[in-house]
């Protein structure tokens, strides 16, 4: 597909009330797996993208970018749609003779933005996670399960959150979140 | 409940977050075994009133298998730990004697 031709998901799919759940649009997402024990990880990393590889669980933003831990041998990073080809062949050339794998996934997934004052509540209600701002925190990525599917979901803000997850089931994802987030549906946790 | 802590991301994982892949530490007979061996690995499982070892996938969270140790009837907790190993750990073992001083490994 020609640069700038991709389509995301639902795109201009807005709902809101408690907290406002929208889709961004096209987001740069490419997989790296990797043994992240290895001696070799983090300078490969680093060559390849000016990242620090994050902590557990961690996500670290640099500029238009970001990467999160997202497992023992695994990490996702946030780029430009358009740039993530190039993020790929810059992690492949700089750990060629090293085990890895390194996938453009931009098109596989989703990204919905929640905002607002409701957004905690949203979350809580559709994850088993204790979203209590002592216990999440911008910073932090979390893989979970969102209603019936798997999901990542981080805070960019103290009322503001990003959720990925698999794009044959946005629709679903989006329409249960659009349903936590409706006016009159505080449960008043958070 | 059951909330597991996932030894490879740190993650208190709800039950629903998880997968059960059943009683942990079976092993698996070579070549030559008998029928009745194997017959006894793929269907023959225990299924005891109190400890037990099992194993569980972090399926919504890292996908990592891991075990846990735990008691079938109260639900208590006694460690989680890594898929890498053929047996418990001397840690989770004493975890479990310090809880349950009756209780003797089989
Ligand atoms: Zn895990």
């Amino acid at each position: 597909m020609p640069e700038g031709m991709g389509v995301s998901a639902l795109p201009g799919a807005r709902a809101g009330g408690l907290a406002v759940v929208r889709e961004p649009g096209l987001q740069g997402m490419v997989s790296l797996k990797l043994d992240l024990t290895a001696g070799w990880a983090a300078p490969g990393v680093m060559a390849a993208t000016g990242h620090a590889v994050p902590g557990q669980r961690q996500i670290t933003r640099i500029g238009q970018g970001a990467v999160a831990w997202m497992a023992p041998d695994e990490l996702l990073f946030f780029c430009p749609h358009a740039q993530a080809d190039v993020l790929v062949a810059a992690l492949s050339d700089a750990l060629k003779d090293r085990h890895h794998l390194a996938v453009n996934m931009s098109d596989a997934r989703v990204l919905f933005a929640i905002e607002g004052p409701g957004t905690r509540e949203v979350l809580a209600k559709r994850m088993p996670v204790d979203v209590h701002p002592d216990s999440f925190a911008p910073g932090q990525m979390r893989r979970t399960r969102l209603a019936q599917v798997p999901a990542a979901v981080w805070m960019t803000g103290p009322q503001a959150a990003r959720v990925v997850c698999a794009r044959s089931v946005a629709r679903y994802a989006f329409d249960t979140l659009a349903l936590a987030a409706q006016q009159g549906g505080a449960v008043g946790v958070y | 409940m059951l909330i597991l802590r996932c030894p490879y991301c740190g993650v208190h994982a709800d039950e629903t977050e998880l997968t059960p892949g059943g009683e942990a530490h079976l092993t698996r007979p070579g070549p030559g075994a008998s029928d009745d061996d194997f017959e006894g690995y793929l269907f023959r499982r225990r299924n005891p009133r109190g400890v037990h070892f099992e194993r569980w996938c972090h399926t919504c969270g890292c996908g990592k298998w891991f075990h846990a140790a735990r008691c079938t009837v109260t639900h208590q907790v006694f460690g989680t730990y890594s898929a890498q190993t053929t047996e418990p750990p001397g840690a989770i073992i004493a975890a479990i004697r310090a809880r349950r001083p009756d209780w003797t490994p089989t």
